[in-house]
């Protein structure tokens, strides 16, 4: 096996995660769609650090996760207050400004 | 360079059931099964991080992501309620083809690429683990990139302001003291409201109390002190015929402990019918109590 078997699984979680985005429409599977691409990309970032010898890749991984943990705590604090002006976490009810 | 056999063995059952979970994310119809499948997704990128040689990582992403960030995403589907279903109506027309072309296009590409890229020979962190794993990563982190640390930490404060500007609800109206609650109350007796909260309901043994009324300091039932919606199905039992029913248990009760032996088993049989046609007559009464108090 070799090492770049790592990238192709990050390449597939990413490409899964970016499908989520695009198919679901619940809001809060929108947002799982999110964090599972950026996990994918932090999977990418250590397979790099451990091709190339350098930890800066997991330092960057690192960076990933809290600036993932940050907006994981806006993105759901938007929600809910969309939640409960609107009544509904659906992302195609979010139409205020639609004509 | 090519890892050892047992970090293949582990690869190679870790990586289809994650990608079955990440399909589990993108097809669960309830998002609550959505959200376990990506826990899954994320403790098996933790496995691989510490096969990795980055363990520091691998904790980091079970403390993080798997007992924050997933925990969050719960409590907030909790909150948003469980029961939301996806609506599979499309709004927009083609957009689930194009979904799906999009997304297995990427595939593809990314794959393409990863494929055809020239990687150097893999060099593994050997050559950095005279330090542990956390010490090359701090050593990194506080010299290299201090200064985008220092940003990171306002940036986490801020985010914690935004969630509580974001959630944080004003009050459009003033808040009732209890001054005021107490002057309504007051305001609300000629309407037949009482100052006092309501008695409760009798207690006595062996029945369900909450259906008997208690017994007011002139020895009347207080029909009110019964749950109204007892009251309401007409499930309400008199003080008499509860007492009535108890007396005739105490009285059994009486014969069995004046008999001594397998006699007086068959003595208490004997007794038990006139007993038994006692508890009955007491049930008639007690209907007729109740016929009468609705009325």
């Amino acid at each position: 096996m070799e090492i770049t078997h790592y990238l192709g699984l990050a390449a597939i979680l990413f490409a899964i995660g970016a499908a989520t985005v695009l198919l679901r429409r619940n809001a809060i599977v929108v947002f799982m769609g999110v964090e599972l691409m950026l996990n994918a990309t932090n999977l990418a970032f250590v397979t790099f650090a451990r091709i190339h010898g350098d930890v800066t890749g997991q330092v960057l991984a690192f960076f990933v996760m809290v600036v993932a943990a940050a907006e994981v705590v806006v993105g759901l604090a938007i929600i809910i207050t969309i939640f409960r002006s609107r009544r509904s976490a659906s992302v195609d009810d979010v139409n205020l400004l639609h004509s | 360079m090519t890892a050892s056999g047992a970090e293949a063995a582990l690869f190679w059952v870790l990586a289809p059931l994650m990608v079955l979970a990440a399909l589990g994310l993108l097809f669960a119809r309830k998002a609550v099964h959505a959200a376990v499948c990506v826990m899954f997704v994320m403790v098996g990128l933790a496995i691989l991080y510490v096969a990795q040689e980055a363990p520091f990582l691998g904790v980091v992403q079970v403390v993080v992501y798997t007992g924050a960030v997933m925990m969050l995403f719960l409590f907030v589907l909790m909150l948003v309620g469980v029961d939301s279903a996806d609506s599979l109506t499309e709004t927009i027309r083609g957009q689930r083809w194009l979904g799906v072309l999009l997304g297995l296009g990427l595939v593809v590409v990314l794959l393409g690429v990863i494929a055809q890229a020239a990687f150097p020979p893999a060099v593994g962190l050997a050559a950095t683990e005279e330090l542990t794993n956390p010490v090359a990563l701090a050593r990194v982190l506080l010299g290299d990139y201090v200064l985008a640390m220092e940003v990171v930490g306002v940036l986490l404060v801020t985010a914690a302001l935004a969630g509580l500007v974001l959630t944080h609800r004003r009050r459009l109206s003033v808040r009732p003291t209890q001054r005021v609650l107490a002057a309504a109350r007051v305001a609300a007796l000629p309407q037949g409201s009482t100052l006092t909260p309501l008695p409760a309901p009798g207690v006595y043994a062996q029945n369900n109390a909450m259906d008997t009324p208690a017994l007011g300091p002139d020895g009347e039932p207080l029909p009110h002190s019964v749950p109204r919606v007892l009251r309401i199905r007409g499930q309400e039992r008199s003080a008499t015929a509860v007492l009535a029913e108890e007396e005739t248990l105490v009285a059994r009760d009486d014969l069995r402990l004046l008999g001594v032996g397998p006699a007086a088993d068959a003595t208490v049989e004997q007794v038990g019918d006139p007993v038994a046609t006692g508890t009955t007559d007491a049930g008639a009464t007690d209907e007729g109590d109740e016929d009468g108090e609705v009325r």
